[in-house]
């Protein structure tokens, strides 16, 4: 095999040589833009015209297909949705197709991937492209073939004149490997869903067999000329600042070690020699600069005491205060939600070859463009220096180590001037990585004599989930620029959480809290699977199960009795059909035993998806330890494009959420983040997970605007469990994870 | 100072010049360009740089190269028959596509090293003694559903 593979991806110019291509544009449809309208984004040169159907679009001489979107693979399968996608509106074969992703060069700026809205914006903007390059065609052909547009066929990428198939013209032959040059109009008419046969079938995933023979290429598999290879080394407490740096003389294959304030990193010519020069190197840091909470227990009790930086109130129906005052029964229970991992199997890996005519950065993370901003800042060039190459990582939920290594690479390159791979070591991976931030919420309610919710607060209090932003647009963003002393410029995200029920007397308030410890830690908070989802969920889907026994009523009943959202309502029953919910209030009268089973639901809609979700659980009262033996999950998530692929993903989010729910949690002392490997941030292995999960998706009809799947069934899993886990036992977890030393405690007082 | 090993990697000796404490797994990627088995942890921990050594899945980032001598190395690219151009995959790779058993995939290959040794040994196995023979791996997308179903589907085939 070659030592250089082929780097990224078939550009436009490339294709259009080897294949003879074709390109097409239309009206910029709102989808395009970027997620969050960014001024520094908004800033940035376009080199691939949203507006110009061959950014999107380019059909070769030999009828292949090039489409370029700006959201990435991240696992689940969405690669293959583009195909079918495409080869569905242009009528041409599935194989035919190669999607291309997250090169800033020849990819087109769609804010790149976030909130599981691939299908949505990706999707739509590729669809929309597909249309205009088949209305374009069919035009050529109806000149050619002499007969009117309305009298032409296509199949397989050939159009004939229908009723004389011996009439036909190839889209190949029609573009003779030409770009569209044509402006999107936003007026092709796309295909009316009814005919669909491609878009809509479970079609196998095209990297399937690539992943299970080791050809898929991964950015771990990426070589560049010359590549020299790279360590980081990280400070040992938390603050602590860089005191002396002695190099190890004369190490084999070592070319430098690089030092810029706090950020320390080494280079060599072998990999094996870049991890044994990084252990060797002796480096002497300050103490601590700051202090940490010891435990949860006092980051809990800090974070309910701590001045708060800045509130939202969300919903705000009636008067709370004094319907709550009044109400003949009141509930008040905190829930709390831990610092978590994103853990991602491989730690992050990136390679930069910075040079003075440029930067060239190859990375694995959801947002090339942003990245590329962040690396201009940091090497302080002009953004259009800056190329940012995509290749698929060890798995990516959200703001990942993925971008900082790629800071850590850049300095490492611009350093030595050669192209500098750099691997992050797994204690750098799990302890360094961004977190999702931990959560207090405080939950209110009041019943009135008849058991009917009169009144509902919601007051979370949690550390911001984009202090560290979503896609690194600054230097401060990455861990690099903060050890070398640049502020990261942070965010406010409110944690307000998602339900519709229906209260006379509602509240939902969003307290941030300053997290001054952020900075330049391991417990940078960050978008973790559904930022604030499974957090906020646990608390609104737990309260309601709380007040549903203290009516005791039915948790499906009390929840649809509060409910008008006919979407809402039907996953819920669904869900509890499938799962053969029997009607009674929990928790359920047990016989006894050492082996408690109950079962639980809670719900959630998000972004225009809605999920219920049913957990069945076994809990070992002796030893605390809780295992899920089943899921039942309804989904609506509107039209789906592959429903095995969709299953797969719904399937995979339940197992991460029910790892985060019952086993994760960061560790940390006074000064450094404890968790640092498999041992210490232990996940879900193979023994624990359920006997079934049972899928049930709902308005899966053409009609149906095509939402997001892979974070909404993140959502209500903890909640669901630690509603099983009362029906079971009677024990009401309001902690996460729930652990058997938590479960058992949580007993202990029951009794 | 590097050392010349001669090993045997999926039925043809290749050389490869390193200190012999350079762990297999850097080797087998950098050296023998083998993509297959990945670095995740390099604490034998997580079971994605799996390898077969003389029949066993083991933890190549853990195994140095001076370590394995003339025992067969087999890594995913070399599992099933491969001849010439031609290759048949082994069941339990057949056993993943036909499940479509990944999410992001960047694990399998421990869990189709591991679950084809496990295999092997005995392919009559319970839904247990999988669960038990794979519980040292992990897999951080969830995918093990899936996952257990392909390994479940391919002990099918091997027993059949």
């Amino acid at each position: 095999m070659n030592d250089i593979i082929e780097l990224n991806a078939v550009s436009r110019r490339d294709f259009l040589k080897a294949s003879g291509a074709l390109v097409v544009a239309f009206g910029v449809p709102s989808v395009l833009f970027p997620e969050s309208g960014n001024a520094a984004e908004s800033k940035e040169p376009e080199k691939v015209p949203l507006d110009q159907l061959d950014s999107w679009l380019n059909i070769g001489a030999d009828g292949s297909v090039r489409a370029a979107v700006g959201k990435v693979e991240t696992g689940m399968g969405i690669t293959t949705a583009f195909m079918q996608i495409v080869a569905e509106e242009l009528d041409v074969p599935f194989a035919r197709v190669k999607i291309v992703m997250g090169d800033t060069a020849t990819t087109p700026n769609q804010g790149g991937t976030g909130s599981s809205n691939g299908i949505m914006t990706g999707g739509k903007a590729l669809r929309e492209a597909a249309a205009e390059a088949r209305q374009f065609l069919f035009g050529l052909a109806s000149t050619r073939l002499g007969v009117p547009m309305e009298q032409l066929v296509v199949k397989d990428g050939v159009i004939s004149v229908q009723g004389a198939t011996d009439q036909h013209v190839s889209y190949g032959e029609l573009i003779k490997g030409q770009h569209f040059n044509l402006k999107l109009s936003g007026q092709a008419k796309t295909k009316d869903p009814k005919n669909y046969k491609i878009v809509g079938a479970s079609v196998p995933r095209e990297d399937i067999p690539l992943k299970v023979t080791g050809e898929y290429t991964y950015i771990v598999d990426v070589r560049v000329p010359r590549m020299l290879h790279g360590r980081v080394i990280r400070p040992p407490v938390m603050g602590a600042k860089l005191v002396s740096l002695q190099e190890p003389t004369k190490f084999p294959g070592l070319v430098k070690v690089v030092q810029k304030s706090n950020f320390v990193g080494v280079v060599a010519e072998q990999e094996w020699q870049a991890v044994r020069a990084a252990q060797e190197l002796k480096s002497t840091w300050s103490q601590s600069a700051a202090t940490l909470p010891n435990s949860y227990d006092e980051l809990y009790t800090a974070m309910r005491d701590m001045p708060i930086k800045t509130s939202k109130v969300g919903e705000n129906v009636g008067d709370f205060d004094g319907a709550f005052a009044g109400a003949a029964r009141k509930f008040d229970a905190t829930y709390e939600y831990p610092f978590q991992s994103h853990a991602c199997m491989g730690p992050a890996c990136a390679i930069a070859d910075v040079s003075n005519s440029g930067a060239s950065v190859w990375f694995a993370g959801q947002k090339s463009y942003r990245l590329r901003l962040a690396i201009a800042d940091l090497l302080e060039i002009p953004v259009e220096k800056v190329r940012v190459y995509w290749y698929p990582g060890p798995g990516s939920y959200g703001t990942n180590d993925a971008d900082d290594a790629a800071a850590d690479a850049a300095l490492l390159s611009r350093a030595v001037g050669r192209p500098v791979r750099v691997q992050w070591m797994r204690a750098d991976g799990t302890g360094w990585d961004p977190k999702g931030p931990p959560h207090t919420i405080r939950m209110r309610g009041g019943l009135d004599a008849n058991k009917n919710v009169v009144a509902w607060n919601f007051e979370s209090r949690c550390f911001s989930g984009t202090l560290r932003a979503a896609g690194a647009l600054k230097a401060g963003d990455t861990l690099a620029g903060q050890l070398m002393g640049i502020a990261p410029p942070g965010g406010d995200e409110f944690g307000l959480g998602a339900e519709s029920y229906v209260f006379p007397h509602k509240r939902k308030t969003s307290h941030i809290l300053p997290w001054a410890q952020s900075l330049g830690t391991g417990l940078r908070t960050a978008h973790l699977r559904d930022p604030n989802g499974p957090q906020t969920c646990f608390a609104s889907e737990s309260f309601v199960d709380e007040l549903a026994a203290a009516a005791g009523a039915d948790p499906v009943a009390f929840r649809l009795r509060h409910l008008r959202d006919a979407r809402d309502i039907a996953v819920i029953k669904a869900a509890a059909q499938q799962a053969g919910w029997v009607t009674r209030a929990s928790p359920i009268k047990n016989a006894g035993g050492p082996t408690a089973k109950g079962r639980g639901i809670a719900y959630a809609p998000r972004n225009g998806t809605y999920v219920a979700t049913v957990a069945e659980v076994e809990v070992n009262r002796d030893s605390g330890e809780v295992r899920v033996t089943r899921f039942v999950v309804a989904h609506d998530c509107g039209f789906v494009i592959n429903p095995d692929g969709v299953k797969g993903t719904i399937e995979a989010n339940l197992i991460q959420s029910m790892s985060r729910a019952l086993y994760e949690e960061v560790q940390f002392d006074r000064t450094a983040v404890r968790s640092v490997d498999w041992n210490t941030y232990p996940i879900v292995d193979m023994t624990q997970v359920p006997n079934e999960i049972d899928i049930v998706l709902l308005n899966n009809t053409p009609d149906m605007p095509s939402k997001g799947a892979g974070e909404p069934s993140t959502r209500p899993t903890t909640a669901a469990i630690a509603n099983a886990i009362f029906d079971a036992t009677g024990a009401r977890l309001r902690r996460v994870p729930f652990t058997p030393e938590r479960v058992r405690a949580v007993l202990k007082r029951q009794a | 100072m590097a050392n010349r090993f001669v090993i045997n990697v999926n039925g043809k000796r290749r050389r490869v010049d390193a200190t012999p404490d350079t762990p297999l797994l850097y080797a087998l990627r950098n050296e023998l360009k083998l993509q297959g088995p990945r670095f995740g942890c390099g604490l034998a921990q997580c079971g994605a740089c799996t390898v077969h050594l003389g029949g066993q899945a083991v933890h190549s980032c853990t195994t140095p190269i001076g370590a394995v001598g003339d025992k067969a190395v087999t890594t995913l690219e070399g599992l099933g028959q491969v001849n010439g151009t031609e290759r048949k995959l082994h069941a339990v790779q057949q056993a993943f596509i036909d499940e479509q058993a990944t999410q992001c995939g960047y694990c399998v290959n421990g869990w189709i090293m591991t679950a084809a040794a496990l295999l092997t040994k005995n392919p009559r196995v319970s839904d247990a003694e999988i669960r038990q023979g794979l519980s040292g791996l992990k897999c951080r997308c969830g995918a093990h559903m899936r996952m257990l179903r392909a390994v479940k589907r391919a002990a099918k085939t091997l027993s059949a």
